[in-house]
């Protein structure tokens, strides 16, 4: 079988049922998905409307929708871990260990790689160009590249549930035991080329981030005039753009090692597993302010928003996270204190690690005081930041705990661990993007999401997040090792039946966010936003239309202060009549993007199954694609009477709406009015 | 800057495995000066016949632009040639990446720096191409002196790799 590689009908999940039985739902899922297109004859408006798209607001919604897909993916994992562990004190429980292995391996990879990193470039697409003032990102057509090589990456996840096993080395995928000697297998190898493919699909996002904000700001949009959700993107794409050539280095050499019989890290042959983990962090560690800088962001618009304030201390937020950015790259060692390094540098690590808590707790307190005083109108995005904030305080200090050397030796891989970065993660990083979901979700498709659902949503989620985490803080000081397939310690039993409970409390969470969905789409005429400013916002993303028009802003608008937005309607600009039109220019769609994507994903699977033939016409492919890359791209002129025409109606809807959607609210504290006119 | 960050890494990798032969031969054993300075000479002066390309596309002469062009691809493809040469010698002697750590590293930094070289020469047999067909337009004179900048910038990496690789392993 020369021709399939190692790719042979054992591969299929026969072996048991419950793979089985999840390959059987990856399956149907897929052929629901296709039969739903199917049904609404919908394969035209799919491939020529979306897939091709250049348009940044619906890579946005592309990309979120591929994180809610894998959200969902993730947490079947963890309840599945969860459950597991609830029953397996003295007894096998239903998953054996390879499998079990497995699931915990794919519940890390997944969420960091295959959900928080598509929600938070989603969040950025949609709306980090019309903060700025911007008709689009600075290079479309690298944006669909980035979108759609992230996808083939959890394309790779999936169906390695289907084909063959995926990695058991755990999502850091540490050397020796994932080099060739210990773990032969095709695992390791679908988590290393996921993680290859969509690495770089991020550092062209990053790349094409930073443009963006360097260069296609509105005139008046100095850097010091940026909404906060703007400067917390501006730094985490530096920090993409820095940080992820360590992890392609890191899973590079390791891809090398498997394949290739390279020695970086093996054993013998001069080897040095340490160096992966060395390499790995110096990305990883950066990767978690990757993720969470820009719900940072998104809380401060939210918090802004609600207390129908301006946000507190901006300078001080905008220096704090600049600082969290250049100190994310002097931290990476104390995820492996452990290692055996001199007393001196583990010490320096140490302080720095505590040195970042300062910046952090500086912003705490400027929400704060953004709060205080404040008019707060307690909306679901509004009820996930308060949330944030108590809960991540917790979080915070566990961290300050672990980061002293001699206290991180006895806590090392226990629970106490776990429960320290899922308390940073849940309501640092997710918690903080469902808020940007339920905020901006109006202005992506022009109609609000349920509140009722939302506000159940929030409280499901922290409620379960307590009960499963909390417990985990007890076990780690009660010594249990992360990880665990089964045990023998009765006083564990307890805890880790919380824990499951509280994992049931969170599916119900989830379930109210499927349901919020299905709920705001069936009364969406009840909740259509018609002005484009639904909460009374701030920043400029409010002044377009909901769904705003393709190219976002007829005329690029003047920016004279923070808070543009507000600024302009205070001055009673902000909904003139401009006097002409002007042509504008627009990428014409284009399935260059999805098609490398694709080539990416064979290639892929080519390589982790040794079908060599394959790998090498999927990388002539992508060559001979990236010389298309050099070729002009299409335009086409969208002329101003068109726009005019879309104007034209849209200041007729403004007419018919006078007064802000939030008016009716209980707390609403009126909207800006002109001067002169109170 | 994201390859250069990679680069970084290469390098930091190859000077921790310094030591890792495993038994295996020592880049003293292995490495030419002569070979290596044969490459040195050809890629910096490519670089040069670059910066010439660069002077006739201000100067909007077209003909010289095509010109300088195929001879720094010309000198590209002969440091190619040395290196793959220099490659082959050392699998054929047994001293493969998969011999040791050392080498390992060796073939990772040298061998991605000799990729980016290939990837450089096709970009510019690609540009050749776009200025016969379409002239020194803006958007050509654009990518060219992106292209610039890359090629530079590989010969900036091989004079590091030059200092970092094949001198202390000589002397």
């Amino acid at each position: 079988m020369e021709l399939l590689g190692r790719l042979t009908f054992d591969s299929l999940p026969f072996y048991s049922v419950i793979a089985a039985s999840g390959a059987g739902i990856t399956v149907l899922g897929a052929l629901s998905v296709m039969a739903v297109i199917t049904y609404f004859g919908a394969w035209r408006l799919v491939l020529f409307d979306w897939v091709s798209s250049l348009d940044h607001k619906k890579i946005g919604i592309m990309y979120i929708m591929v994180a809610l897909v894998m959200l969902m993916r993730g947490f079947i994992d963890a309840a599945m871990m969860r459950s597991q562990q609830a029953i397996a004190f003295n007894s096998d429980g239903y998953l054996p260990p390879g499998h079990f292995d497995q699931i915990f391996s794919s519940h890390g990879t997944i969420m960091i790689f295959f959900m928080a990193m598509p929600f938070l470039a989603g969040l950025i697409n949609l709306i980090m160009p019309q903060q700025l003032g911007s008709r689009d990102v600075a290079f479309p057509f690298m944006n669909s590249i980035s979108l759609w090589l992230t996808t083939a990456g959890a394309g790779l996840v999936l169906i390695s549930l289907v084909i063959g096993k995926f990695s058991t080395a755990g999502w850091t995928g540490y050397p020796p035991y994932s080099g060739p000697e210990y773990t032969p297998g095709v695992g390791v190898d679908y988590w290393v080329w996921a993680v290859l493919i969509s690495g770089v699909g991020s550092t062209m996002s990053g790349i094409n981030f930073l443009v963006t904000i360097i260069k296609c700001r509105a005139p008046g949009m100095t850097l010091l005039r940026l909404p906060l959700f703007t400067w917390t993107v501006l730094v985490t794409s530096v920090l993409m753009i820095f940080a992820f050539p360590a992890l392609t280095v890191a899973c590079g050499m390791l891809a090398l090692d498997r394949t290739a019989g390279f020695h970086f890290f093996t054993n013998a042959m001069g080897g040095n597993m340490m160096n992966y983990i060395n390499l790995f962090w110096l990305w990883g560690h950066p990767e978690v302010y990757i993720l969470i800088l820009p719900a940072f962001g998104v809380f401060s618009e939210v918090v802004a928003t609600f207390s129908q304030k301006r946000l507190f201390g901006y300078i001080s937020l905008v220096l704090a996270t600049c600082a969290i950015g250049l100190l994310s790259f002097t931290v990476w060692l104390h995820h492996f204190f452990t290692m055996g390094s001199s007393a001196n540098v583990n010490s320096f690590f140490g302080v720095m690690t505590t040195i970042i808590a300062v910046p952090t707790g500086v912003k705490v307190f400027d929400w704060l005081l953004t709060m205080y005083r404040g008019r707060i109108i307690f909306k679901p995005p509004m009820l996930y930041t308060i949330g944030f904030l108590v809960t991540f305080c917790i979080g915070g200090l566990s961290g300050v705990l672990l980061a002293m050397p001699p206290v991180d030796y006895l806590m090392h891989n226990t629970t106490f661990l776990i429960a320290h970065f899922h308390n940073m993660i849940i309501p640092g990083v997710l918690f903080g993007y469902l808020a940007g979901y339920m905020f901006w979700f109006p202005k992506a498709f022009g109609f609000k999401l349920n509140e009722k659902w939302g506000a159940w949503s929030f409280w499901c989620w922290i409620i379960g997040f307590y009960l499963a985490f909390m417990p985990l803080y007890v076990l780690g000081l009660l010594g249990m090792p992360r990880r665990m397939e089964h045990y023998d310690i009765a006083a564990w039993q307890p805890h880790l039946i919380i824990a499951a409970i509280g994992a049931f409390i969170i599916f119900l969470g989830i379930v109210c966010l499927a349901v919020q969905l299905v709920v705001s789409i069936r009364d969406r005429q009840q909740a259509l936003d018609l002005t484009g400013d639904p909460w009374n916002g701030r920043s400029l993303e409010w002044l377009t239309s909901s769904p705003p028009a393709p190219y976002n802003f007829a005329l690029v608008p003047q920016v004279q202060s923070i808070d543009a937005f507000w600024d302009m309607k205070q001055r009673g600009v902000a909904y003139e009549r401009p006097e002409r039109y002007v042509d504008i220019v627009l990428p014409k769609n284009s399935f260059i993007g999805a098609v490398i994507g694709g080539a990416g994903f064979v290639f892929g699977f080519a390589m982790i199954w040794y079908i060599w033939w394959l790998a090498r016409c999927a990388r002539r492919h992508l060559c001979r694609h990236r010389h298309s890359c050099l070729r002009r791209r299409h335009h086409h002129r969208d002329p101003g009477g068109r726009s005019e025409g879309h104007r034209g109606a849209r200041f007729a809807q403004l007419a018919m709406t006078p007064k802000n959607e939030m008016a009716d609210d209980p707390g609403f504290a009126g909207q800006p009015l002109p001067e002169g006119a109170a | 800057m994201s390859d250069g960050v990679i680069f970084a890494l290469l390098f930091a990798t190859y000077v921790v495995m310094l030591g890792n032969t495993a038994g295996g031969p020592t880049g003293k054993e292995l490495f030419s000066l002569e070979r290596a300075a044969g490459e040195t000479a050809l890629l910096l002066l490519s670089s040069t016949t670059f910066g010439f390309a660069a002077v006739a596309l201000a100067a909007a002469d077209r003909s010289r632009v095509l010109l300088w062009l195929v001879v720094t691809v010309a000198l590209g493809l002969g440091f190619l040639y040395l290196e793959f040469g220099e490659f082959s010698g050392m699998i054929a002697q047994g001293a493969g990446p998969d011999r040791s750590g050392f080498l390992s590293g060796f073939f990772t930094l040298v061998g991605t720096h000799g990729l980016h070289v290939s990837i450089g020469v096709l970009w510019i047999f690609v540009m050749i191409g776009q200025v016969l067909i379409k002239g020194l337009t803006r958007p050509v004179a654009s990518r060219l002196a992106r292209l610039g900048l890359f090629w530079h910038f590989l010969d900036i990496i091989w004079v590091a790799i030059f200092s970092v690789v094949y001198l202390p392993g000589v002397l």
